[in-house]
């Protein structure tokens, strides 16, 4: 073991802006559940937190991209940052594998032993004898007292063609990245955020379009498990909308090279994932 | 990359070789040995926390009757015990072990992602203010049990939102610190250091580090239902809106069994490093050790309902969980039988860390016997929410994870702090720990077959001998960890200086830097022949 390696790997010196996002998530969340709890001051200590997470993610992220683009980071240093992108997006998956699972279990178990099948009989039997619906179901006490179901057409079936087409532009700019064509790196990310801002804004005119018709978040596990899921979806589409906006900014900043480009790559295969778990929604959410 | 910022970034690195003085240091540090320190202080810190929370349990079951507290906050005192020891003692521990020495076993320069070692760390103290905050807090702290079952668990009073979102942050700094783990192992191995060349510590935490980020998100799910559930209308875990409580049971288990694991995992690793060095010899089968890890692992995400086998599941589901559940004993036999092989033939002395190491392997298989008579479905009906239970997990987790944690404090103390501790006060408090801790937890397993219910603060008078019994060894116990702190501080301010190796039988990248270790190690990498 005599011999050494010569590569250096980068290991900053003093950070000061996690200690701030600690104090930040504190106070949002601190905030958020003294305001949940009925208390005056709480949803004002919660936006001040929220003000001085920002205020964190543009430190942190200003130091970081200041440091990549000095060149201080090297392919080493990039290969942990894909790593934890990549796993980052992993636990993201199992994130919402636990509301398609409380969509599945619902839909296989809860529902049908309500409906008297297997052991549940008797809990059909003496509690709700009358209860009939098997899918969209707001339950045996029939909570909204709406059955409006949001099915797959129009709506749903264009944001589908959106979001497909946004990975596309998406895919394009990448392309162009790679063999530098600077405008159309730019024509291509305007047109996926824009792909992306018109989903979110289509998202919204289909739950005003749900609320008009008397199906809530309170509407029974339909209602629960359709806005959750859908809900999350939406937040991380607007997530992944603003990434690829902070990217845009920097390629028209002369960012980015055809071999460096991690941050591009970062929020490209974040916008992919919420594309899937998108398909995954269309199919058990909206169609079956 | 051009070679101007190849020689200012080079330069950095000569100016700045020993730590920044003042306090701002452990606050902004991004070095991986300050990181892991400060994770093993808190967790010792909190370890005599939730020690206290399990002497006022034990103080009140001292006698039948309510002596103490009032019930309620009784099942306040459980509920934050299992927390604070789940969360704030043994997975810190573990994170902590791995900040010190996993880049030092790899000859890795650093942890992958420094700053966000740094935040990982500095979420848990905040998360566990908001967490401890609740007792203070009108209605009390969560009194449903750290499993959080609904519809119990909604009946918290302002505790509950605190409740959920500081899980949420301690679930955000797990995922950080394991993904952390994850890229430093696959990035920052030395040239040479192939993954079957890897120490065994270092596999057991790559595997758990993958079990952390796969089901960490899974509970911030359930808890994020939980939590829509009481304010904001939804249904997941209500019947009358189509859900259903036992819903939750199986996400929460989906998370629940895998993290079991994850509370275990690491201890294997840091005994499969202890006793070959005591034993002189290599550890015997290292490959199936591999492989059994990872059997381990993967089996842990198909059993989660052996925990609600009561519950009412159909007749399939029991049986298929019953028979996953017996096949985890295969590869932990594999373990055991291993350990237990290297020994053979082998030189051995019993310092302390090997007294751990072997406390653990007795003293974890008796856990894993109970657990295995757990397994059974009709003989759970019988052994379910008892103290039989209480007496399974405790075994798996007290002389099975916490023995793994402390052997592996001792047996890196003198590489940490450059000055070998007490040995005389190390063998006191390995046999004060190990005499009560089986004084404390053994009778459980007679009242728990003889049919004591678990989480109630009253019993029925037959059950009062052995619970005085299981109490003094609570005390005994408690107090003995008195000694662990005071070995430790006499540690760090002085004693016998220790050579590179320590230990003579010791092999390993980390014992070839110098006692205590350099501030910066392997920067550049060492080549692994």
């Amino acid at each position: 073991m005599s011999e050494v390696a010569q590569q250096r790997y980068y290991v900053p010196e003093a950070a000061k802006w996690p200690i701030v996002g600690s104090i930040s998530l504190t106070m949002l969340l601190g905030g958020f559940s003294s305001y949940l709890n009925g208390s005056a001051s709480g949803s004002t200590v919660a936006f001040l937190g929220l003000g001085l997470l920002v205020i964190m993610l543009f430190g942190w992220f200003g130091t970081v991209i200041r440091e990549s683009e000095s060149g201080m980071y090297q392919a080493w240093e990039d290969k942990s940052f894909r790593m934890g992108m990549s796993w980052f997006i992993f636990s993201e998956v199992m994130f919402f594998a636990a509301f398609f699972g409380a969509l599945f279990y619902a839909r296989e178990f809860s529902v049908p032993w309500l409906l008297g099948e297997g052991s549940g009989g008797s809990t059909h039997q003496y509690l709700w004898p009358n209860f009939t619906e098997i899918w969209p179901t707001n339950g045996p006490e029939n909570l909204g007292e709406s059955d409006f179901h949001m099915g797959w057409w129009p709506l749903p079936f264009i944001n589908t063609v959106i979001l497909l087409t946004s990975g596309l532009t998406l895919t394009w700019a990448h392309h162009a990245i790679k063999s530098q064509n600077r405008s159309q790196i730019i024509w291509g990310l305007i047109l996926t955020v824009c792909l992306g801002y018109i989903f979110v804004f289509l998202q919204g005119v289909e739950y005003m379009e749900a609320y008009h018709e008397g199906m809530k978040l309170t509407s029974g596990i339909y209602g629960s498990t359709f806005f959750m899921l859908t809900g999350f979806h939406g937040m991380h589409v607007t997530l992944g909308a603003i990434m690829l906006t902070v990217m845009l900014i920097r390629t028209m900043r002369g960012h980015f090279t055809a071999e460096n480009h991690f941050a591009f790559e970062a929020a490209a295969w974040y916008w992919h994932f919420v594309d899937v778990v998108w398909l995954g929604l269309f199919i058990f959410v909206y169609i079956l | 990359m051009n070679a101007q910022a190849t020689d200012a970034h080079h330069d950095s690195d000569h100016d700045h070789h020993g730590p920044a003085p003042g306090l701002m240091r452990w606050v902004t540090t991004t070095n991986h040995k300050d990181i892991g320190t400060l994770y093993l202080w808190f967790s010792l810190i909190m370890f005599f926390i939730g020690g206290l929370m399990a002497l006022v349990i034990r103080s009140e079951l001292f006698q039948p009757g309510l002596q103490l507290v009032d019930p309620h906050f009784f099942n306040q005192m459980t509920t934050m015990h299992a927390l604070v020891m789940i969360f704030g003692v043994v997975m810190p521990a573990f994170v902590g072990l791995a900040n010190w020495m996993l880049p030092m076993m790899i000859g890795a320069p650093d942890m992958a992602l420094p700053r966000m070692n740094n935040w990982s760390f500095w979420i848990l103290p905040f998360g566990f203010a908001m967490m401890l905050s609740t007792l203070l807090m009108e209605g009390g702290g969560p009194a449903a049990g750290w499993t959080l079952y609904p519809p119990l668990s909604l009946q918290t009073g302002d505790a509950f939102p605190f409740l959920i979102f500081s899980i949420h942050l301690l679930g955000v700094s797990s995922i950080m610190g394991a993904i952390n783990i994850v890229a430093t192992i696959m990035n920052l191995r030395a040239p040479g250091m192939t993954f079957m060349k890897m120490p065994l510590f270092v596999w057991t935490w790559f595997i758990t580090a993958y079990l952390l980020i796969a089901v960490m998100p899974v509970l911030a799910g359930a808890v994020t239902m939980l939590l829509t559930d009481k304010f904001f209308g939804t249904s997941f875990f209500d019947a009358a809106g189509g859900g259903d409580p036992v819903m939750f049971q199986h996400i929460f288990w989906f998370f629940g069994h895998p993290e079991v694991y994850i509370l275990i995992l690491p201890s294997f690793g840091l005994v499969s490093e202890i006793i070959p060095t005591f034993s002189r010899k290599r550890l015997f089968g290292y490959s199936s050790m591999v492989y059994a890890t990872a059997s381990i692992a993967f089996l842990s995400f198909i059993v989660w309902a052996h925990h609600m086998f009561t519950v009412g599941m159909p007749l399939a589901g029991e049986i298929f969980f019953m028979f996953t559940t017996m096949l985890i004993a295969v590869p932990t036999g594999v373990k055991v039988f291993n350990w237990v092989s290297t020994m053979w033939r082998g030189a051995m002395t019993f310092e302390t860390p090997m007294l751990f190491a072997l406390g653990f392997v007795v003293m974890f298989t008796i856990g894993g016997f109970s657990g295995l008579m757990l397994a059974m479905t009709p003989i759970d009906f019988q052994y379910h929410d008892t103290y039989f239970v209480v007496a399974h997990f405790h075994y798996v987790l007290v002389p099975g994870a916490i023995y793994g944690i402390i052997g592996g404090v001792y047996y890196w103390l003198p590489k940490w702090t450059g000055n070998m501790y007490s040995e005389s006060l190390g063998k006191m408090h390995f046999w004060l720990s190990t005499i009560f801790v089986n004084v404390l937890f053994f009778p459980m397993h007679f009242v728990g077959l003889a049919g004591m219910p678990r989480r109630i603060p009253d019993y029925s008078v037959q059950f009062a001998d052995f619970n005085q019994i299981a109490t003094i060894g609570a005390f005994g116990f408690g107090f003995s960890q008195i000694l662990l702190l005071v070995l430790v501080v006499k540690c760090i301010r002085g004693g016998e200086k220790a050579t590179d190796q320590v230990w003579e039988g010791a092999e390993g990248l980390e014992w070839t830097v110098s006692s205590p270790a350099p501030y910066h190690t392997f920067s550049p990498q060492p080549v692994i022949k």
